[in-house]
């Protein structure tokens, strides 16, 4: 059996009056990728943000129910440090307006390491997990929106992997990117499954069926569906999830 | 009529009004420059007042203004800053903070003449400052706050809301995504802030009658508890209350005055624009 990395039991988010999240009931797994699809507005990024806490943010954000990470509550670790460990990758790349060496080592600084070697060789690390090194090895010290659009976004998931999380939640990290730069960073996330958990919020169904180990179907707010991806692919039990893969809503 | 001869009357229009705007400073620059230009020598600038000021320099009145603009800007930099942080990053909106941005922006309109009578019951009389440097300083301070406060504010929201929340995302405390990128980012816009705010305290003399200012003084303050002469009021003393003072000392004086605001504008000016040269988003 895998180990259970996240439990969320009878989560409800609301903002204001809308309700975003409706009673929702999820297992994310150790190293697993689990891919979640579904159309605008059905509370796929809410619930990312959840896990990052990024929610929190709006002031008319109100939530219920509860949250278990690594077996313990989830709001008994310090924001801070939960972030650390939740890490974030966005739908659009946004470098901070530093260097491409500042901006990997943004995360390390603010986690207390102040040597310039070590930071040096996180750095490195992690652009190349990010498949970015080679690219960018001789300009660290320019500013980092001299990337192209693909690179700053593989810029931003080597930002993310530079805190050491233990998950990485992208939230459909490919919407403003070519394929060419979609298949790179979809050869990253292959890669990095082996040490990490990845939660990906996507838009292309496709995408979903080529990295995800589980796929989970959220419309309206409500978790529809939750299953191994080629099961849901190929079988899927609810036919409002049929309906969506098979191009007929959303 | 057709478009194109529309077209060309409303650049016309447009043209002209800002010739409008342009003719009187660069007229008013070269007329000063022009009959103040003969009385400006190494005497004038680095001398003392001779004759009851009817001759000799203006050095005393000089490193006044320069003190008091100081003054008012270590004064009124720190406080401006931190207090539009606090008003733009962590203040929650609701009534108390709406009436405060109200009230700064009042401020900012307040004639200068009240922010003198104000130095002088507050600083000069309450606290016992007397007549002085640190009086003079502080009164300025209180004036330009709401321009710094006001151009940091703008400044601070200028920042894209994506940068606060990806360093938030990383794992940074607020503080230290306001240090680390909300206000180097805003720096330029702070700056351009507090350059008004001196142009503005170089310039003034309500502020300074009563809390500072000295009529005639050919010595330099040994204290900041002493009085200074300064630039604006010396002038306004020389122009109407001396009789048979030079017309070249008048507009020397204010050749004087009109380079050093002008000198700190170009600073900032060429600052920001360093600034801005790093900046891509």
């Amino acid at each position: 059996m895998v180990e259970k990395k996240v439990e969320v039991k009878n989560l409800n988010v609301w903002f204001g009056q809308t309700h975003s999240l409706k009673d929702i009931n999820l297992d994310i797994y150790d190293n697993e990728v689990l891919t979640i699809i579904g159309p605008a507005n059905s509370g796929k990024t809410t619930f990312l943000r959840m896990l990052n806490r990024l929610n929190e943010l709006q002031e008319n954000f109100r939530f219920s129910g509860e949250i278990i990470f690594d077996h313990k509550n989830f709001f008994d670790f310090s924001v801070q440090e939960l972030r650390k460990k939740i890490g974030m990758v966005f739908a659009l790349p946004v470098p901070l307006p530093l260097t491409v060496f500042d901006n990997v080592a943004y995360g390390p600084k603010l986690h207390g390491i102040r040597d310039r070697g070590k930071l040096k060789e996180i750095v490195e690390r992690s652009l190349r997990l990010a498949y970015l090194w080679e690219e960018v090895k001789d300009r660290l010290n320019a500013s980092a929106f001299l990337l192209s659009g693909g690179q700053q976004q593989r810029l931003c998931i080597a930002r993310t992997l530079a805190c050491e999380p233990e998950i990485i939640l992208f939230d459909e990290p490919c919407s403003g990117l070519d394929p060419v730069s979609t298949a790179k960073i979809e050869e990253a996330m292959q890669e990095l499954k082996k040490d990490y958990t990845l939660v990906l919020v996507t838009n292309n169904v496709k995408q979903a069926a080529r990295v995800g180990d589980r796929t989970a179907f959220f419309l309206s707010g409500e978790l529809i569906e939750i299953e191994r991806t080629d099961r849901l692919f190929t079988a899927p039990k609810d036919n409002r999830t049929e309906g969506y893969i098979s191009g007929r809503f959303g | 009529m057709n478009q194109k001869i529309k077209q060309k009357i409303a650049f016309f229009i447009l043209f002209l009004s800002i010739c409008l705007v342009v003719i009187p400073i660069v007229l008013l620059v070269i007329f000063i420059g022009i009959k103040g230009l003969p009385a400006i020598n190494w005497e004038f600038l680095t001398g003392l007042p001779k004759q009851g000021m009817r001759a000799g320099g203006i050095f005393p009145a000089i490193v006044g203004t320069v003190y008091l603009v100081i003054g008012a800007v270590l004064f009124s930099l720190p406080i401006g800053i931190l207090s539009a942080i606090y008003l733009s990053e962590y203040a929650k909106e609701n009534i108390l903070t709406r009436l405060i941005r109200l009230a700064i922006i009042n401020l900012s309109g307040v004639p200068s003449i009240v922010y003198g009578l104000f130095g002088l019951a507050f600083f000069v009389i309450f606290f016992n400052f007397g007549t002085s440097v640190l009086s003079g300083s502080l009164t300025l301070g209180i004036m330009i706050l709401p321009i710094i406060i006001t151009a940091t504010q703008e400044s601070l929201k200028s920042v894209p809301y994506a940068f606060r929340e990806v360093s938030l995302s990383l794992g940074a405390t607020k503080w230290q995504t306001i240090k680390n990128i909300v206000l180097p980012n805003a720096l330029p816009g702070i700056l351009t802030g507090t350059i008004l705010g001196i142009a503005r305290a170089a310039g003034e003399t309500a502020p300074i009658l009563f809390t500072v200012a000295a009529f005639y003084l050919p010595h330099l303050p040994k204290s900041i508890f002493d009085q200074v002469m300064a630039l604006p009021y010396h002038l306004y003393v020389i122009s109407t209350q001396i009789p048979g003072v030079p017309d070249r000392m008048r507009y020397g004086t204010a050749l004087v005055l009109l380079v050093m605001v002008l000198s700190i504008n170009l600073i900032a000016i060429i600052l920001r624009y360093q600034l801005r040269k790093k900046k891509r988003w």
